[in-house]
């Protein structure tokens, strides 16, 4: 082992990092999101992607799906950390691989060129519950709605094809079955 | 009709409804309305510092021995930015500070107005929470808020940031709420069954050791006095963190001292070979636990905690209990009581081999030192210290070093409350303001800041603060012209390249005692140390005392980074043994 010069302690093995969703339901007031992203930059936690919107206007709370990569033990203080956040009301984390909860997320694509390669687009999109949302003779703005892996890999493949500009959401997620978060 | 009051009124209404009774602050333009009010509410004094980062630190040492909460004020800007250092080192240390700040007047943020800044961005990361102030209607709520946010759970600093229209304009006055929910944020959460296990690892230890933190000192006396039941009832050996001490007696036969990087060697060799850890208050932190994959190995570990988000943040452990320290150990001494049937019979005869090892180890005598007759050395003069202070009910504070390493090491404390020390942002310019907080807060009690010559300059200004109160505070400096700290590190781990840590023209301390107005002392001699230390805590009055010491002294027992603790480096006599060894290089 090299001599340290350092007054800290060396870093030691790293166990393995997963993917995790969490799903953190706040006050939606001012500030709240840089408070829960903050957290997350300022303690070196990893953001893949971010949603956020008000999901009760009554109540004022706003749901905030994250995906993050950490080992076990950083997703356990990610989890604890966020719930310390004055405005957080409660916090749920779920394996990506879990198999009862659903996550999705939506893109836009702007598609030109000829009439053929257009239709061969549509046709590689189908099963991402396509819908057309523009269309000129020379151009198309599609939607889809599929996994970040999915949507990764179709993308990739329309580029040759005309995709010319797309725009994506991050992931949100929803329970299966009747019950909910808790 | 009820009474509207401007915003500034409804700030003191507030400080008056939480029985606030000193706010440490400066004045400026965004303020200037709340301290206008200042006059009409007789029961609040305002102590006016030279710097808001000295208003932080002196509503820390205030908060720190007092257990209230320390209230700052300060205008936007530069007077906000000024007082995130104080903030941050209370979010580390977890002190309840509530910091109002001026802010420009709402229409004009986002301008770039005069002395405008993002105040609520800037201290986002440095406070528990905190709070723009855009509505009048708001204000009460907020306040209130601000001070059960600072003063439940975890304590901590929160800042409320009030534009100046604000502070003008009115509305009528909310009283606190009693018992307002903070999103189910709730601090007890233990079961009994958690207790029951508890015992039951407290049952079979053969080599048990208790470690105490801060929380013993942030839950209360009654903690204090619950962890003293616990340990007489286990006769388990305890060692405390820095910011622990005094929640044990430090004279004590149980006590091994402070523990990590440059604790004892009793201590560490405790937490290292015991088998059962019992964490009470404190946070595994890194000056702690020195490497993590080699922290005390063979032992189950239990931590009891009032925030859950510190538990197996560092070290994974067997059992958590979140709870205040009081609650917590409270039921776990009943639980020994009731189980034990009135019969005081306890597995103290288990554990006589542990403490047969623990004396061996204290044999080492781990902080003793190379006493001199021709200068005076650093530990002896804190030692001489202690003894002359001992029967006075001493508040100490430190800045940050060497000296507080030597402070904690040879002053022993008796009593919570009584330490108040920089420990996790370890802020140089701590101490001197810490005291002036600590004097507001008990005017008849000595208060020292054991200080070294670098850190007291970063905030000596508030000796002017001490004046102009008549603030008895006892500054004593362990000048060894060098930022002793650095000196050592560079010493040990960089081929002796005293890089920019010798402090060139220092100033006459006699001459800037007389300049702030208060008294100077200066010693030089070993022989004449005792009878100067008497007559600095005899003056009635601020005192600057010079005291020169052995300028190449480091501190010791120390863990070298990246070491287990078994492996410390001792004092000077025990690596003149280890040289002639051989082996006296591949320690350091």
């Amino acid at each position: 082992m090299p001599k340290s010069k350092s007054a800290y302690s060396i870093p030691t093995k790293r166990e393995k990092s997963d993917t995790y969703i969490f799903v953190v339901w706040v006050d939606n007031e001012a500030g709240v999101l840089a408070r829960v992203v903050g957290l997350f930059s300022g303690r070196g936690y990893n953001i893949e992607s971010l949603a956020v919107a008000e999901v009760d206007a009554v109540k004022n709370i706003s749901r905030i799906t994250i995906v993050t990569t950490g080992t076990p033990q950083v997703i356990d203080q990610i989890k604890l950390q966020l719930a310390k956040l004055v405005p957080v009301h409660k916090v749920a984390e779920f394996k990506r691989e879990d198999k009862n909860v659903i996550f999705k997320e939506m893109a836009l694509f702007k598609i030109t060129g000829n009439k053929k390669k257009m239709e061969k687009c549509l046709s590689a999109c189908k099963k991402f519950d396509l819908v057309v949302l523009d269309e000129t003779k020379t151009s198309k703005v599609i939607q889809i709605t599929a996994l970040r892996r999915e949507i990764d890999k179709i993308s990739k493949k329309l580029k040759p094809w005309g995709l010319i500009s797309a725009s994506r959401t991050g992931a949100v997620a929803m329970t299966r079955g009747a019950k909910i978060f808790n | 009709m009820p009474k509207l009051y401007t915003g500034a009124e409804i700030v003191f209404k507030c400080l008056e409804d939480q029985k606030v009774e000193h706010i440490f602050g400066y004045p400026g333009g965004a303020v200037l309305p709340i301290y206008d009010e200042l006059k009409n509410h007789t029961s609040i004094k305002h102590i006016l510092v030279r710097h808001e980062q000295g208003a932080g630190h002196a509503a820390e040492g205030y908060a720190r021995s007092s257990g209230k909460p320390g209230v700052v004020l300060v205008t936007s800007g530069p007077g906000a930015t000024n007082v995130v250092t104080a903030l941050t080192d209370a979010y580390m240390d977890s002190v309840p500070l509530v910091c109002i700040s001026g802010q420009v007047p709402t229409h004009l943020i986002g301008t770039d107005a005069f002395q405008e800044c993002d105040t609520t961005g800037i201290t986002r990361p440095c406070t528990k929470h905190n709070w723009l102030v855009k509505d009048i209607n708001d204000l009460s709520e907020i306040m209130h808020e601000a001070f059960k946010v600072a003063t439940t759970g975890r304590p901590g600093p929160v800042l409320v940031d009030i534009p100046k229209d604000i502070q003008f304009a009115k509305t009528k006055y909310k009283k606190p709420k009693k018992e307002k929910k903070l999103n189910g944020k709730s601090n007890n959460k233990f079961s009994q069954k958690q207790i029951d296990q508890l015992i039951d690892l407290l049952k079979n230890a053969k080599k048990p050791v208790i470690y105490s933190g801060g929380g013993v000192i942030n839950s209360g006396p009654k903690a204090s006095d619950a962890l003293r039941e616990f340990v007489e009832l286990t006769g388990f050996p305890i060692t405390s963190t820095l910011q622990g001490l005094g929640a044990y007696p430090g004279d004590d036969n149980q006590f091994l001292g402070m523990l990590g990087m440059h604790g004892t060697y009793e201590a560490n060799n405790a937490m290292h070979d015991c088998d059962l850890l019992i964490n009470i208050g404190a946070r595994f932190d890194d000056r702690i636990t020195g490497k993590i994959d080699e922290f005390s190995p063979n032992s189950k570990k239990v931590h009891i905690d009032i925030d859950p988000s510190s538990i197996n943040k560092i070290i994974k452990v067997d059992l958590a209990i979140v709870g205040d320290v009081t609650k917590v150990i409270g039921k776990v001494n009943k639980t020994i009581l009731k189980k034990k049937n009135g019969h005081n019979k306890s597995n103290k005869s288990n554990i006589a081999k542990w403490w047969e090892q623990i004396q061996k180890w204290r044999g080492k005598d781990s902080l003793n030192f190379v006493n001199s007759n021709d200068s005076i050395k650093p530990q002896h003069a804190v030692q001489r210290l202690y003894e002359l202070t001992k029967d006075k009910d001493t508040y100490v504070t430190t800045e940050v070093g060497q000296h507080q390493m030597w402070a904690a090491q040879h002053y022993k404390f008796n009593k919570p409350n009584r330490w108040m020390t920089s420990g996790g942002l370890g802020t140089m310019g701590y101490g001197l303001p810490a005291a002036v907080g600590v004097q507001i807060a008990h005017p008849e009690k000595l208060v020292v800041d054991i200080a070294g010559e670098a850190s007291v300059l970063m905030t000596m200004q508030e000796m002017s603060t001490a004046v102009q109160y008549n603030l008895p505070i006892k500054i004593f400096i362990l000048n060894n012209q060098y930022m002793g700290m650095v000196r050592q590190w560079q010493e040990l781990l960089h081929e002796k390249n005293y890089s920019e840590s010798y402090s060139e023209a220092l100033p006459d301390f006699l001459k800037m005692a007389e300049a702030y107005g208060c008294k100077g002392i200066k010693a030089e001699n070993p022989s004449e140390l005792d009878e100067k230390i008497q007559e600095m805590i005899d003056y009635k009055g601020p005192v600057i005392f010079d005291c020169h010491v052995d300028p190449n002294e480091n501190c010791f027992p120390m863990i070298p980074s990246g070491k287990p603790h078994n492996q410390m480096i001792l004092g000077p006599n025990d690596q003149e043994e280890n040289k002639i060894k051989g082996k006296g290089k591949a320690l350091v």
